[in-house]
């Protein structure tokens, strides 16, 4: 693993009230990785990605993502230097069409927001830029549909959708397969691979089902309680002692 | 999947429905002054054929100031109460300086091109700058006193500050300016902007006034600003994580419809001659709420229509019921708000797709082979 570190946690924390959901985590992240994260529900997962993508301020820590700190940078500042996030619980805008969706993630990263006479429909850039994301989540023929009107499944690939079509430098995924059944889950693993390795990205992937953890991801991190319990490669991680004791005994044990 | 999709139609066609409708509109608007005219007998500028000018006057002055409303609660989802403020704020800007501004600058400073003389056309550009100027700042105001807040929060304050405007703007210490509780009255206008005198020009610019501002508002909701704004009605959270910052496009949302707002006030202290503390007042937003909520949330020709309808009933429900006219005014709305909880014309965007299946059902009855089943409806969403 010789690549540059592209985004990095320094001793971050997150506290709610009493409960510390985030418990001094250091993580590094390298280019052109996937980088897994798993962990128990509770472990701090999604939490740990509202510290990195901006959403909450962390209690103590430093986020570090190009080598420049960005712990005080806002979430709409982030996604500008590079960082997209799709969310566990599915975050789309639901009455507007699967097009309008994605097309205004890419219009976002483009330079036309404040004009306020032209027609959007007119920027075509922004279109075939939403139809080529359409393309690469599987959602081609939905594109007038509204988002809400979605099958759960479809309604998992637009979400990626509108991360990917910011064309982020990272990508964060948290669970994307959540309440998906099992015959779905290949599809997506595909989508994720192709979107990661054919741009050179970088990803973050939380993930609950093993298979496609061990698969496709390169690093994993274990996280328990807040804190980080192991990380190394999917081997490593399968045959840690430590981690099938503690977690992936109980939880996965069928598969490790 | 239990539920067929709902499908929205690409931009391609239903443009042309909405351009032959807005051009019979503006033939049939421009015509009905000629035509009452001619039926009646009577003047234009007397008689029922005056009258029923005055009544389209106000309907398309409140059209443009419900569409402003509009283009905060249904496409911002903005919950404004203080959008009074701005019509107000335009009525009073303009009141003020054309009652104590204007007469002395006229009588001082005549601006003279060759034999005409171009004093109140100077005069009038000037306070029309100063109305945008008084509008940009009162949505400034409101965008930024709500930056952070939200919900009932943020309802809260645009009502507290507009209800601050309203008791300034009725405090006895300025009687002598605004005319306190009683308005301000007497302003003066040059003749040819005279509703009394002719009432005719200002029906023609009150309806030019509709016109434009529904093309400018209909290309800015289409805009890529207008669908930001859109969005952030929709999801500010994930907005803010594609690379959006929403108190940005909040405030765009507030200060054009605040212009537009300014200037339906403007016009309306013009056809009324005054300016008065209601034009601040609650009522007055929670009148272009009715009309908005009526007329369907999130379109454009939805408030137009409620306007329309508020204004007809307006003047029948008093010659009908008498002075009991607004609670029959408020069971009527209860109901239209139970039947067409998208108002008429978003209720109507949603059910035309079932109509048009059902016209194609009986089509099919009457044709004798059997044509491939494309169940497809258009329907649309409420919005847009
Ligand atoms: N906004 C919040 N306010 C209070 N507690 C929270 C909040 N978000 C998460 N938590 C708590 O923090 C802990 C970690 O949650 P989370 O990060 O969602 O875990 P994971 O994604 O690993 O399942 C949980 O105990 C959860 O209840
Ligand atoms: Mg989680």
């Amino acid at each position: 693993m010789a690549n540059e570190v592209l985004i990095e946690a320094v001793n971050l924390s997150k506290a709610f009230g009493g409960l510390i959901a985030v418990d001094n985590v250091s993580l590094q992240v390298r280019e052109h990785t996937i980088h897994a994260i798993i962990g128990p529900n509770g472990a701090g997962k999604t939490t740990l990605f509202n510290l990195l993508s901006g959403v909450m301020p962390p209690t103590s820590g430093r986020v570090i993502f190009k080598g420049n700190d960005i712990t005080q940078v806002s979430p709409q500042r982030r996604a500008h230097l590079g960082i997209g996030r799709s969310f566990q619980i599915t975050n789309i805008f639901p009455n507007l069409t699967v097009l309008e969706n994605i097309r205004l993630a890419a219009q976002a990263m483009g330079k036309d927001n404040f004009k306020m006479l032209h027609l959007a429909d007119n920027f075509r850039q922004y279109i075939d830029r939403a139809e080529e994301v359409i393309g690469v989540v599987g959602l081609e023929g939905r594109e007038w549909v509204l988002a809400r009107n979605l099958p759960h499944g479809e309604k998992r690939k637009l979400e990626l959708g509108i991360m990917i079509a910011c064309s982020p430098d990272l990508l964060l995924f948290d669970e994307p397969t959540a309440g998906m059944s099992s015959e779905q889950v290949p599809d997506l693993i595909n989508i994720i691979k192709r979107v990661v390795e054919h741009r050179n990205r970088t990803a973050i992937l939380v993930e609950h089902r093993m298979d496609m953890v061990m698969s496709i991801s390169n690093v994993i991190t274990v996280m328990n309680q807040g804190r980080v319990l192991a990380e190394g490669s999917p081997h490593e991680i399968a045959n840690n002692p430590q981690v099938q004791t503690a977690y992936l005994g109980d939880l996965y044990g069928e598969l490790a | 999947m239990a539920e067929k999709p709902v499908t929205q139609k690409a931009v391609k066609k239903p443009m042309k429905v909405k351009e032959v409708g807005f051009l019979v509109f503006i033939a049939l608007m421009a015509l009905l002054p000629f035509v009452l005219n001619l039926i009646t007998g009577t003047g234009l500028n007397e008689g029922v054929t005056k009258f029923w000018q005055g009544q389209l006057i106000a309907f398309f002055i409140m059209a443009v100031f419900a569409m402003s409303y509009d283009l905060l609660i249904g496409f911002g989802g903005i919950l404004s109460f203080g959008h009074a403020a701005s019509f107000g704020g335009g009525a009073y800007a303009f009141g003020l300086l054309m009652k104590h501004w204007a007469p002395n600058f006229v009588k001082e400073n005549p601006i003279m091109l060759g034999n005409t003389d171009l004093t109140m056309l100077v005069v009038l550009l000037v306070v029309l700058l100063v109305v945008l100027l008084v509008s940009v700042a009162v949505g400034l105001l409101f965008a930024v006193t709500s930056m952070r807040l939200k919900g009932t929060y943020f309802a809260m304050i645009t009502l507290a500050l507009s209800t601050a405007l309203f008791i300034i703007i009725k405090s006895t210490d300025l009687h002598e300016w605004t005319g306190a509780d009683e308005g301000l009255h007497g302003i003066s206008l040059p003749v040819w902007l005279n509703p009394t005198q002719n009432r005719l020009t200002v029906y023609f610019i009150t309806l030019a006034f509709l016109c434009v501002s529904y093309l400018l508002l209909r290309r800015f909701v289409n805009s890529p600003t207008g669908r930001v704004i859109v969005a952030n009605r929709e999801n500010e959270d994930r907005m803010r994580m594609i690379g959006y910052n929403p108190v940005t496009y909040r405030t765009i949302a507030f200060v054009v419809a605040s212009i537009f707002a300014g200037l339906a006030g403007m016009f309306f202290s013009i056809w009324n001659m005054s300016a008065t503390p209601t034009m601040i007042s609650a009522v007055t937003t929670v009148n272009a709420l009715i009309m908005t909520i009526m007329g369907g949330m999130g379109t454009l020709i939805g408030p137009i229509f409620g306007a329309a309808i508020s204004q007809i009933i307006q003047q029948f429900f008093y010659t009908w019921f008498g002075a009991r006219w607004p609670l029959i005014f408020g069971v009527l709305f209860i109901l239209i708000v139970m039947f067409l909880p998208y108002g008429i014309v978003g209720t109507w965007r949603l059910q035309k797709g079932n109509l048009r299946e059902g016209w194609k059902r009986l089509l099919r009855l009457f044709t004798t082979k059997s044509e491939a089943e494309a169940p497809e409806s258009g329907q649309k969403p409420p919005s847009m």
